[in-house]
């Protein structure tokens, strides 16, 4: 079923750029849909850690921590060219990523989700100690990430469709990654990892190339994050922003990137929605995931395949 | 003499208080099928993962094509020629069958770290892929879900992979069990073409497969070797026939 894989995610990228001019165009609406489409990429990100190599991350919110960080380090220094600040913070967070990544896969099942959990919490109270960063109250960013010298991204619209670009840009790569030869021995390691042995591969070099891959992608979607609220607090990389991460991926399913797609999608909105009509909404959206998720064993994505 | 491939020496491995390879010490040449034969639980297939890596033995030496691999990961020695089958089939069942093959062939066929080509696509992979699989009569299933297979086509399967990683060893760990008369027939008619291009050790309840297929036997009993030889050597031995034998060829 190769097209609902790319099927489904064209029609939300087509959606999504439709959208600015089908009511959704305010403020409100824009803000709403660059987060989803962040956590969109965020959620792909992870997706290729979960779904991919077989690992339950709960320490991704570091990820774009460190390249939400990375955007506020540069800022201080005056330096908010794109050029520099996108490559620096991806390979801030594939640097952090392949680090921690060394140790935690070195490590399986519960043990790995302990290690990630533990680095996730370690960048969470170095952030909150950096005082020239504002240390827990977080840091507001001077300006906007500029491209060659221009405040483009500060255009509403313009944000919106350079997150769109950029969320189809993670989608295209992760997809194409796991398509590749490196993605068929990853499938491979993660659904019989004695097989993948048997013939030859190292898991642990695929799983931690991947991990720094997700690591760097991350980074980007942190870029993002930062820019979008112009702001950015250790509160971004609490362990429940892990916690929400992998729960979109597994919500939307762990067989792709569309799964995590759709998981995020769905997650920001519903969240929206519930808090739309009544102030306990969270007593509504914790029980309403666990039935998702109890009820679609193979997330949202495959929920078609049942009907 | 032709070369030795193969050389277990003075092997030992006990979970607990169980010994389960009891000071075992093995050679197997080059185009030769060593099979190994025991009752239930003697320690058969604790010794294949002793000598494929999934087992690190407590103490001993395994010496492949005269260099010692004993400490080498599993992925290592597979990369040096040594392939095995597992008793209990394992494939990658979300992958197509052809797909299993072609995974054995990358591993040995270029870097894997290529990030971007579509490896479906990849002509020499597949090509290569198709052979083995033609070799073991699985061609026209090439396309099929490996999770959808019949249990006999996943043993030929099995063997497809073993064979595509273009092993110098292979270590079968009965690869009959579960499989139909007819597919059994089949699969002994296969493994006695392939003995001219590879050492074969081969772990078999099947005794007229056995007999049929080993140029030697080596009887395993409570995780030791209790007797080695030829066909006439094995069938004759007494101890044998007590330990094991007895009841089957009677
Ligand atoms: N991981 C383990 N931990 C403890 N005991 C084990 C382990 N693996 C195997 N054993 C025991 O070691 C003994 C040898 O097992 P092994 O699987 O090697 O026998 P086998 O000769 O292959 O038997 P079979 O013909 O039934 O396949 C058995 O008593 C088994 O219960
Ligand atoms: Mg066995």
């Amino acid at each position: 079923m190769r097209w609902r894989e790319t099927a489904v995610p064209l029609a939300i990228f087509l959606a999504l750029a439709a959208a600015p001019f089908l009511g959704f165009g305010q403020g409100h609406s824009l803000t709403l849909l660059a987060r989803a489409m962040i956590f969109g990429m965020a959620a792909i990100s992870l997706s290729l850690i979960v779904g991919g190599a077989g690992l339950i991350s709960l320490g991704h919110a570091a990820m774009l921590g460190v390249g939400a960080y990375a955007v506020v380090v540069l800022d201080h220094a005056r330096i908010t060219e794109a050029w520099m600040v996108i490559p620096i913070a991806i390979a801030a967070s594939a640097a952090f990523a392949a680090v921690t990544g060394a140790i935690a896969i070195r490590t399986s099942g519960v043990h790995f989700i302990m290690i990630t959990l533990a680095f996730g919490q370690m960048a969470f109270f170095a952030t909150s100690s950096l005082a020239i960063y504002g240390g827990d109250d977080g840091y507001t960013l001077y300006s906007r990430t500029e491209l060659f010298g221009s405040r483009a991204l500060e255009g509403r619209l313009f944000f919106h469709f350079t997150c769109l670009a950029l969320l189809i840009l993670c989608w295209g790569l992760v997809q194409a990654l796991l398509l590749s030869r490196f993605g068929r021995v990853l499938r491979a390691i993660s659904e019989n990892e004695t097989r993948a042995r048997a013939v030859g591969f190292e898991p642990y070099r695929y799983r931690l190339v991947a991990y720094a891959i997700a690591g760097a992608i991350g980074g980007l979607a942190g870029v993002l994050l930062a820019n979008g609220t112009e702001f950015v607090a250790p509160a971004y990389l609490t362990w429940q922003r892990s916690g929400d991460l992998l729960f979109m991926v597994i919500l939307g399913g762990t067989a792709g990137p569309h799964g995590a797609l759709m998981g995020a999608l769905a997650f920001i909105l519903i969240e929206e929605w519930l808090a739309h009509l009544t102030e306990h909404w969270r007593l509504i959206f914790g029980p309403l995931l666990i039935l998702c998720v109890y009820f679609l064993r193979g997330g949202i994505a495959g929920l078609p395949r049942r009907g | 003499m032709a070369e030795l491939l193969l050389e277990l020496r003075n092997l030992r491995k006990s979970f607990g208080g169980l010994v389960v390879t009891d000071d075992v010490s093995l050679d197997l040449r080059q185009g030769e099928i060593h099979a190994l034969i025991g009752p239930n639980g003697a320690g058969k297939t604790t010794l294949i993962h002793q000598i494929s890596g999934t087992l690190a033995p407590d103490s001993g030496h395994v010496i492949f094509a005269g260099e010692e691999v004993t400490r080498l990961s599993m992925a290592r020695r597979a990369r040096r020629g040594l392939a095995r089958s597992f008793q209990i089939t394992s494939i990658v069942a979300g992958f197509s069958a052809i797909e299993n093959v072609a995974l054995a062939v990358q591993a040995r066929s270029g870097s894997s770290f290529r990030f971007f080509r579509p490896v479906g696509t990849e002509a020499s992979l597949n090509g290569q892929a198709m052979e083995a699989l033609a070799e073991v009569g699985l061609e026209h299933r090439a396309a099929a879900p490996a999770a959808v297979l019949s249990h006999g086509e996943k043993r030929q399967l099995e063997l497809a992979i073993a064979l595509a990683m273009q092993p110098r060893l292979l270590l079968l760990d009965e690869p009959l069990v579960g499989t139909g008369a007819e597919e059994a027939e089949r699969l002994i008619r296969i493994l006695g073409g392939l003995r001219a291009r590879y050492g074969i050790l081969l772990i078999e309840h099947d005794m007229p497969a056995v007999f049929a297929l080993a140029d030697r036997i080596s009887v395993l009993a409570q995780g030791r070797v209790i007797a080695t030889g030829t066909k006439d050597e094995i069938r004759a031995n007494p101890i044998v026939r007590d330990a094991y034998l007895g009841e089957e060829e009677a």
